[in-house]
């Protein structure tokens, strides 16, 4: 539980960032500070530079220029272990069962049993057991089973791009639930998505995007001025 | 800079002219090839020019890879003084004590270990002064694309020096394909250049040329000992020089050093300012992302 | 914190059980192997005498052939699904996975290998008439030299257009000592001449460039 008197440093400061890709610039001087244990919406059109955003704090983009500082650290390879990141595609091998999948991406954390993979199946509602490959999952289950594989190093800081996509709306309605349940138990979660209805109530803030830049952050789903 | 080109270009055209008379009339007659050989004067100057923009663009693949890092980059200034001073120590003694110096291979000489090793540390830390971090790959694209045309040139006039001569189209002598191979390698780094993404193309056309440099002994080595044991006509003729033609050879080299040179810069130029062009239209998309072509 | 080996060998394990559970790819590359050969003996007809100058060379020539096929599916499975980002956002280092995938495709062109001798020495007659088991060496360390810029050409290859023909094209020239070696050192097995020099060679060009692999893949596995 976060204490207003007590000030925690901010888990994400990024400072004047600039992300180019040749002439297009997906973000043009991003100044912000995230402190922790707060689930921030993500909002904005197409083209906003949200996706770019979360993947240069999951140390997937280099900056052009610019700071980023994720856990204190300037380097993301510093603070990897205590960040989850889960985007659109599910990340996962078709061929494998959920819990293969989950056992395979556990080693790479160096996590060395296999019980934080079966809790982490079950806490997004789906069977361990099941041995079914990702590959024939529904939409929403392999959502589901990406969010467990997000979760399974007990990461401080989620990064999520576009977890709802094409979700069913009971998937997704659980997902928040842990979500917000997850940000309770103190961790710090981003999620980018079109979808910012499904975050009404769960989220602390929402953060709006627009070409390149934050336009706004605001508590409740009313778009700030200047938005489209 | 603007009117040096000119100048440069007028120096050129009589040096090259000059070069092709000597090369033509004024040299003396080879014994056994008679006027054939002349293209000697083309062949191998082209192929020490070709050399030589291929180990620019080394260096400029090696600091391009190395010099994004402060740290990687103080790791490589200290190796390559290093180098340098190492060879210079090693060139001594081995040549002060006598053992080593039977050891040597025949036609090697105990300083020119030394003078390699000063000479790369020399041309590192010159392309670092002259040449950032972007900078530096535009001269690798430059001296890629040039060392490939000279390249070709070696390539062309080998064989049309072999048929005369031997009465076969190639021989698979060691300098001959060699060069061969080192046309492939930098023909496949030029296609990468152009199908890689452009955000990505200076880091994997570095790591290519790496390879590319790192290959070349090992190429020259293996065709060495296939050649022993397989012997063939070796073209670009072995063993030591007329001084005249020597003198005719010098020449040339320096009329085809101009004219590398002229062509470089010319490209240079070209790639820099293209470049200006799209830093400056990323940064009107940086201020005004409406007016900006998606 | 992870270890660099143990991942190494969890992913080789993984993607070996991913190969054998999708019996189709690889039933599909042993047959491809099987067509090699065949339309190899057809193309150069195997009379007895010449056909041990040559077989060394044909031999070479077949196994690169499904070298590269095999080489270009290294990273079909994480391509799919974006994978790669799951891998480079974890600790785990970046050469556990070089090696895993390295060794994997090994394996793999191996077993290719192994399928595709035996039909060689029956359609040629072939008979070594120098020692067998350095046969065995040239065959391990060439397939090595193959497979392991292969695989790191495969990386390169993820970024550019025309994948598949780009992993060839960059492979090849980088490889001629490699098989010039290779092709030298199993005709001279085959004919009974020594080939200690080109195994020398061999063993030189794995060791530079699985150096120059392992330090320049992080660089190229996170170019952006």
């Amino acid at each position: 539980m976060t204490d207003a008197h007590i000030q925690s440093p901010p888990v994400v400061v990024v400072s004047n960032l600039i992300k180019q890709f040749g002439r297009f610039a997906a973000l043009r001087g991003v100044t912000a500070e995230f402190s922790s244990g707060k689930l921030y919406g993500i909002l904005g059109d197409n083209g906003a530079g949200k996706t770019t955003l979360l993947r240069t704090l999951a140390g997937l983009n280099r900056p052009t220029s610019g700071q980023v500082t994720i856990l204190g650290a300037q380097k993301f390879h510093d603070v990897c272990h205590q960040v989850g990141y889960m985007a659109h595609p599910s990340l996962l091998y078709d061929e494998m069962s959920g819990r293969e999948n989950l056992e395979y991406f556990a080693q790479l954390y160096g996590l060395a049993d296999g019980s934080r993979c079966v809790e982490a199946i079950r806490a997004v509602g789906l069977d361990p057991d099941l041995t079914r490959p990702v590959g024939q999952y529904s939409q929403g289950m392999r959502q589901r089973m990406s969010l467990a594989r997000a979760l399974l190093n007990d990461p401080k800081l989620l990064l999520l791009d576009e977890p709802f996509s094409n979700v069913d709306i009971h998937s997704a309605t659980d997902m928040v639930l842990l979500l917000s349940h997850t940000r309770d138990a103190g961790k710090t979660i981003f999620v980018v998505t079109h979808q910012a209805a499904l975050l009404e109530g769960a989220a602390d803030e929402f953060v709006w995007m627009q070409d390149g830049l934050i336009i706004g952050r605001t508590r409740d789903l009313k778009p700030p001025e200047g938005a489209n | 800079m603007n009117r040096a080109f000119p100048i440069l270009g007028i120096l050129t055209a009589i040096l090259l002219s000059y070069a092709l008379y000597v090369a033509l009339v004024v040299a003396p007659t080879e014994q056994t090839m008679g006027d054939v050989q002349r293209i000697f004067y083309y062949h191998v100057p082209s192929a020490w020019t070709a050399f030589l923009l291929f180990f620019i663009n080394f260096i400029a693949a090696v600091q391009y890879l190395v010099r994004r890092n402060p740290s990687n980059d103080n790791v490589a200034n200290w190796t390559l003084i290093t180098v340098a001073v190492v060879t210079c120590i090693a060139s001594l003694v081995i040549a002060v004590v006598p053992a080593l110096k039977e050891a040597m291979p025949k036609d090697v000489q105990p300083s020119s270990i030394g003078t390699t090793g000063v000479i790369i540390a020399a041309a590192y830390f010159v392309i670092r002064k002259f040449f950032s971090v972007e900078a530096v790959d535009a001269l690798a694209v430059t001296t890629a694309e040039v060392g490939v045309v000279f390249c070709t040139v070696v390539l062309v006039t080998g064989p049309l020096w072999a048929r005369p001569v031997w009465g076969i189209w190639w021989t698979w002598d060691v300098r001959l394909t060699s060069t061969l191979v080192l046309w492939l390698i930098y023909v496949s780094y030029l296609i990468l250049r152009r199908f890689s993404s452009s955000g990505q193309t200076p880091v994997m056309a570095a790591a290519l040329a790496v390879f590319g440099a790192l290959d070349v002994p090992l190429v020259y080595f293996s065709i060495w000992i296939f050649r022993t044991q397989h012997p063939q006509p070796v073209v670009g003729g072995g063993g030591s020089i007329d001084p005249r033609m020597l003198h005719v050879l010098l020449m040339n080299w320096l009329a085809f050093l101009c004219f590398a040179y002229l062509v470089c810069w010319s490209r240079y130029r070209l790639e820099i300012m293209k470049r200006e062009v799209e830093e400056a239209q990323a940064l009107e998309s940086l201020l005004e992302p409406r007016s900006a072509t998606r | 914190m992870p270890t660099p080996t143990g991942i190494t060998r969890a992913t080789l394990r993984k993607d070996l059980r991913l190969e054998w559970r999708s019996k189709d790819a690889v039933n599909s590359m042993l047959f491809f192997s099987l067509l090699v050969v065949v339309v190899f003996s057809f193309s150069f007809d195997p009379n007895a005498e010449e056909s041990r100058r040559i077989a060394g060379g044909l031999i070479w020539v077949a196994f690169l052939f499904a070298a590269v096929v095999a080489l270009n599916q290294t990273w079909a499975r994480e391509i799919r699904n974006q994978v790669l980002d799951a891998y480079r956002v974890s600790p785990a280092p970046a050469n556990s996975l070089f090696l895993a995938k390295a060794i994997g495709n090994f394996i793999f062109v191996s077993v290719l290998e192994a399928l595709m001798t035996p039909l060689f020495i029956i359609f040629y007659q072939l008979r070594a008439l120098g020692p067998t088991w350095q046969l065995l060496i040239v065959a391990a360390l060439g397939t090595w030299a193959l497979v392991v810029n292969g695989t790191f050409f495969a990386t390169m290859s993820l970024r550019t257009r025309s994948r598949e023909i780009m992993l060839p094209l960059l492979l090849f020239p980088i490889s001629i000592p490699a098989l010039l070696g290779m092709v030298q050192a199993t005709t001279a097995i085959l004919i009974g001449e020594g080939a200690r020099v080109w195994i020398a060679l061999l063993l030189s060009y794995d060791l530079v460039f699985t150096t120059a692999c392992l330090v320049l893949f992080e660089t190229v596995l996170n170019a952006e």
